[in-house]
């Protein structure tokens, strides 16, 4: 059964409407994650769940049961908040006991929870430490333990790793699956990064303008990306466009400013269907596109590179096509070495490798 | 500090000091001073402390105006304690929730209602005390709209008596309360209150376990301002108050003033400054232990 439905819920502030007609249900031990960039109502969806705003229209429910009318305090779910918002008149234990405390937990019992708790996250040592003493990733982890300690139905992060500085990004966000598998908690992750979603996330929701674009598993949203928004927002992208016309081995795409028309991926089912002369988009990873420095038989476009830009163990090579179109590839290193600025390469990928974009 | 130089460094460091010594604590030992030295029928009406004689110098002083004070006038302390606490308490009562809803309203509203806080100060403190004398006379707007509404039969006493005086009290040093509590809760981070909420705190919670801790300072400023200057107030229970109103202000006047015994009028002030200093002792360790957390 799902732990959380919304059907059509809305919610506009004067003259923009931040959520619009959302529906979403997510089942029990989900790692969800709600991605979009700033502004695009993720935030004001998940006030929305935890009680914070009314929503305008539509329905929440929890666990089966409406929450529209029910207070925050009486929600059944806990939320980590993006600054954290820990009480700094409280010490840590207090912090994680305050939830306890308001539901009238006798203090052995309570004792024992905190301490359970602050395990969980390896701040028991921290117990009587106040929030100012603490470094920025001990305070998320504390915001972590509170936000547990009542074993909600649903947990709701806000950006929760928006604060912290790379490395301790990355350990976080492993330590946030482990803790998540461990007590089989349904998490809803809110943030703008990709790349956070799609390394954290069971599931992602991508939002765009109050409305969401695509659900789907990380490598459903990276792969097969339905819209050029997705395929834009979440990872870098190629985009070609171009008229779809009948050829010999099928149908195939007429790019502007390309001599031979190139092959649609065979799952491009839909898009395969329509008649000849339709306007489509193809959608190409840069570590599918391939570089050859001879023409390779088939499809074809020639380049040249106009920029390498090393990122360690792999390099973005920036192309400029004669058209004038740019295009970027991820190649490793050591390949990009020999591709120098100025030199003359060919630019092909498989045509699996590409997903047509309807939208 | 840079191309001050060291003496204009010590200068600007002395200054406050140079201060303080000239305006506070050279009276302050002024008045020390006359309050240990005897009554006297001259100009200034009191012996002085020191006096040269053949003998050398000879001190003159005694602590008899302090003993007097002991037993005499502890009621009028405590009664002045107890006006003074009282008000306070009225002040924290209305101001809290004053302070709350103004910092509650919309960013853009706050100044405005702020404005009115302090409105009052435009107009002289004498006259908006005379007009509570107008408004609480038994003639006044307040007994007649009563007396016309058919709610009381006869005017109500409300002036020259206990309640004329906390209501003047209350109503004179609201603004100190408010202004303090409005700085400290205006600061409270409103993703607090949510957390709170979140976990499973109704408002009346959030208020007492998250708000209320979080604007203690506040709390403690606000007492602070109006409770000092209440205990030693004179104009308030000298217009508003009876013949029964016993206040340290009214009898330091009527001692300096009307019994020309000065000595008697600086224990009166000195034990007062006395007394005063303990809440503001009390205060500065909560301010350090807060400062501590």
């Amino acid at each position: 059964m799902a732990v959380l439905d919304i059907i059509a819920a809305s919610k506009r502030f004067a003259a923009t409407i931040a959520v619009d007609r959302v529906s979403l249900s997510i089942e029990r031990g989900e790692f969800f994650a709600l991605l979009g960039p700033s502004g695009c109502g993720k935030t004001t969806l998940l006030r929305l769940i935890a009680g914070f705003e009314t929503p305008d229209g539509g329905t929440i429910l929890i666990d089966g049961a409406e929450m529209n009318a029910v207070p925050p305090y009486a929600r059944p779910i806990n939320m980590m908040f993006q600054s954290y918002a820990l009480f700094p008149h409280l010490d840590v234990a207090g912090n994680v006991a305050f939830g306890l405390r308001q539901e009238g937990m006798e203090r052995r019992r309570r004792d024992a929870r905190v301490a359970e708790m602050l395990a969980l996250v390896q701040m028991s040592t921290y117990a009587r430490r106040r929030p100012h003493e603490l470094s920025g990733g001990q305070k998320q982890r504390v915001a972590l333990a509170r936000a547990l300690a009542k074993a909600p139905k649903l947990l709701l992060l806000d950006e929760p790793l928006a604060a912290l500085d790379r490395k301790l990004r990355e350990e976080t966000r492993l330590e946030l699956r482990g803790i998540q598998e461990r007590l089989g908690t349904t998490f809803l992750v809110v943030t703008h990064d990709q790349e956070e979603a799609l390394g954290m996330a069971s599931r992602i929701a991508v939002m765009h303008e109050g409305q969401l674009v695509q659900i789907g598993t990380p490598a459903d949203i990276y792969e097969r990306p339905k819209s050029r928004f997705v395929a834009d927002f979440v990872g870098a992208v190629n985009l070609f466009e171009g008229e779809l016309v009948d050829a010999a081995g099928g149908p195939c795409l007429a790019i502007a400013g390309v001599d031979t028309p190139v092959a649609l991926p065979q799952s491009a089912g839909a898009a395969a269907g329509a008649t000849a002369g339709t306007t489509l988009a193809l959608a190409l990873r840069p570590e599918r596109l391939h570089l050859s420095a001879e023409r390779p038989s088939g499809f074809a476009l020639a380049a040249t590179v106009a920029s390498t830009d090393y990122q360690g163990g792999q390099s973005t090579i920036h192309l400029a096509a004669a058209s004038g179109r740019k295009m970027r590839a991820h190649v490793p290193s050591a390949t990009a070495r020999g591709l120098a600025r100025g030199a003359a390469v060919w630019a092909s990928w498989r045509p699996d490798d590409a997903v047509v974009l309807t939208e | 500090m840079i191309g001050l130089g060291r003496w204009g460094r010590r200068a600007l460091i002395g200054l406050p000091f140079l201060w303080l010594a000239v305006f506070f604590l050279l009276p302050l030992a002024i008045v020390a001073g006359i309050s240990l030295s005897q009554s006297a029928d001259a100009i200034p009406p009191f012996r002085p402390l020191l006096s040269a004689t053949s003998a050398g110098l000879h001190l003159d002083a005694t602590l008899a105006n302090y003993r007097e004070l002991a037993e005499g006038c502890l009621r009028v302390y405590l009664n002045s304690l107890g006006n003074a606490a009282l008000a306070t308490l009225l002040c924290l009562l209305i101001g809290y929730p004053v302070a709350f809803a103004i910092a509650r309203t919309p960013r853009v509203w706050r100044p405005l209602l702020l404005f009115l806080v302090v409105l009052p100060f435009w107009t002289s403190f004498l006259i908006r005390v005379y007009a509570w004398i107008a408004l609480l006379q038994p003639s006044g707007l307040i007994n007649r709209l009563l007396v016309a509404a058919g709610i009381v039969a006869a005017p109500l006493p409300l002036l020259y008596n206990g309640f004329s005086v906390e209501l003047g009290l209350a109503y004179s040093y609201l603004p100190f309360m408010i202004l303090p509590l409005y700085g400290s809760l205006v600061q409270i981070d409103e993703s607090l209150v949510e957390a709170a909420a979140d976990l499973g705190a109704p408002p009346w919670h959030v208020l007492a376990r998250v708000i209320l801790p979080l604007t203690l300072p506040g709390i403690a400023a606000g007492m602070l301002l109006v409770f000092i200057p209440a205990v030693g107030e004179f104009v308030i229970p000298d217009l508003l108050g009876g013949p029964d109103t016993l206040m340290v202000g009214k009898l330091l006047w009527q001692e300096f003033f009307d019994n020309v015994d000065w000595p008697a009028a600086g224990a009166l002030a000195m034990a007062l400054v006395a007394i005063l200093t303990v809440p503001l002792l009390v205060a500065q360790r909560l301010a350090e232990r807060a400062e501590a957390r």
